[in-house]
Order: C-alpha cells, then structure tokens, then sequence
C-alpha cells in the first residue's frame, strides 16, 4: 500500500470518529468543533519540541576534525615517498 | 573446518566501492589511501565515476592505479556531469562485488567507517546499512547553528510526514546488496539529495531490511558547502513527491 493511502485512511478513520463524536454529543459540541484544531496544533508543538530537543542533543565531533588532518598528513606523506603528485588546493 | 570459514568471513564477500567524483584530485587519492588503510583483510575494489574533471583528476586516479593495481581501481568516466543517480547506475554496471558501498569523495565520509558497516551487515544481514550521522557515536562537525536547525528540522518534517524507519534520511555513506541497490535504483528518479531520501524510503517501502550505523561527519574540508533558500524548496518539494508517490 502507498504510504499516502495509508496516511489518507489514518486521517478518514479520524475524520469519522470526530463525526461520530459530533453526532453523539458525549461529549459538548462545542468542545468537538474544535478537536480537529487542538490535533493540528499539538503535533505542530510535538514536532517543535523535537527540533528544539534534537537540536539541543546534537551530536558534535570536533575531534574528528583533528583526526582527519593527521590522516590527511598521512596520506600526503605517503604518495610522496611513493611518487605520486597529489599537489595541494 | 567452521573456524577457518569464520575466520575468512569477510573473503567470502567482494565489496564494491562506488565514489563519484569531480574535481577532487587531491581528496580521491587520500580516500584511497585511507580505504586501503582500514580495509586490510577484505576483499573489494574502487569504482571511481568521474565526469570529466578539469583538474586533472583522472590523471591522478590512473597514477593510483600503478600504485595499488587496476583491478583494485577501476576508472570508469563520463564525459561530462551527468548527476549523481546516474553516476551510481554506471558504477554498478562495472561492480563485481556481492555488496556495494556508496560514498562522497570530498572525506565527508571517512573509510574508516567501513569496517563498522560491514561487521554491522555480516552480524544482521541487513540489505542495506546507512550511517547515521544524528545518534550517539555519531556526529558532524562543522555545521554552525542555522545549519544544524535546519537539518533538524527537515529531519522532523520527514520523519512526520514520510515514517522513513531510519534517522538520517539524506546521508549517502551506505552499504547495499547488490541485487537490493539494483532493485532500488531502478525505481528513483529525483536527483541531488533528494534521491538519497529516496532512495532509502522507496527500500523502506519495499520492505527491505535496514540497519543503521553511527558514523562522524566532517563538513567539506576542501570546499564550501552550499545550503540556501533555494535547496530548502527542493527539499520540499523532494518530500511532497516522496509523500506522494512512495
């Protein structure tokens, strides 16, 4: 199944239970109508708090930098014994 | 008997390693280099795609040739700058490994991760194992804060929108089967990044085994790295069509 069927058929299923929720009044209307808007909003602020958390963990590696000149200098050294012209940018 | 076989695991396996390139005379030589450093006991070869760099960096591949052996190195160029996806097709059309390993040339992605994804691959037997570069173990360095949020962002955006099952949608260090990367290839059609998204999510769609690695991300340390206002709308639209048509 296509991802965008299954998303479309995840939303019908919701769209029918919130018009089940309007029809039933269980809960007060008032409330229902704007179900659909807290939904909206809570996963924007869901998503928001997972750049924010994400952004705060972000992985860093500054000793990779180091790491990769010696490498670099290595490499270098070698094809200089060996001949070959790497030259430089 | 089952000892020497274990021993020999990794002789078992021939591992294609795909690398297009343009313009990056200095930095194929030392991918070389640190390839044959961390790869001392598997078998593989390197499959350089160049298309047709103005600075002489055939010249050096085929010195890299002489040095290591032709059939450790094969050249195989273009013309002219043909794309990325392309470049992968080409690759694997002169890959004779069972596994393919796909990589950039400008020491983004560092060899010695190699290893790690092959130990990964052999223990799981993943179809595909991509590096990852947002988990512990892993990590970048080199991106200031506008460029870490953005890449965070567009992370959460298509993790809401697209349940890819992998963290790093846009990393392109990974390794493939060959016969999966041929089945998926075969079915994407964007181009830049965007095709590494989908790429990994049209083999998520597929059903396809994925593993992940960490892996460190050292940001273009010969060259500048480009990130405006007009890549972000490719992303978008990147996401809308994988959305749409995975």
């Amino acid at each position: 199944m296509k991802h965008i069927v299954k998303i479309l058929s995840l939303l019908v299923a919701i769209s029918a239970f919130w018009i089940g929720l309007l029809q039933a009044a269980i809960v007060p209307r008032s409330y229902t109508w704007l179900l659909p808007i807290y939904f909206v909003v809570s996963l924007g602020c869901y998503d928001l708090l997972m750049v924010g958390i994400g952004l705060m963990q972000f992985p860093t590696c500054p000793q990779e930098a180091v790491l990769l000149q010696q490498d670099i200098a290595e490499a270098k050294d070698f094809f200089k014994h060996k001949g070959v012209d790497v030259g430089s940018d | 008997m089952a000892e020497e076989k274990e021993r020999k695991g990794d002789g078992k396996h021939k591992y294609s390693i795909i690398v297009p390139t343009y313009n990056e005379r200095l930095n194929i030589a030392l991918i070389v280099y640190l390839i044959f450093k961390h790869l001392r006991d598997v078998d593989f070869e390197i499959i350089v795609v160049d298309d047709g760099s103005p600075d002489g960096t055939q010249e050096i591949v085929k010195q890299l040739q002489h040095l290591y052996g032709e059939d450790r190195i094969l050249l195989r160029a273009r013309a002219k700058k043909l794309g990325l996806g392309t470049a992968y097709i080409h690759g694997l059309k002169h890959a004779t490994g069972d596994f393919v390993v796909i990589m950039d040339a400008d020491l983004s992605h560092h060899p010695k991760y190699l290893p790690s994804f092959i130990k990964k691959q052999l223990e799981t037997n993943a179809s595909i194992v991509t590096g990852t570069r947002y988990v512990k173990g892993g990590g970048v360095h080199g991106w200031n804060l506008m460029r870490k949020l953005t890449s965070r962002g567009a992370n959460v955006l298509a993790q809401t929108l697209l349940w890819p099952g992998v963290s790093d949608l846009t990393g392109s260090f990974r390794l493939y089967k060959k016969s999966v990367l041929e089945d998926v290839i075969s079915s994407c059609v964007s181009k830049g990044y965007v095709f590494q998204m989908e790429m990994i999510v049209r083999a998520t769609r597929k059903g396809y085994h994925i593993e992940e690695v960490p892996i460190t991300f050292v940001d273009r340390v010969f060259g500048t790295s480009k990130l405006g206002g007009s890549e972000i709308v490719e992303y978008l639209k990147g996401l809308v069509y994988l959305l749409l048509t995975t």
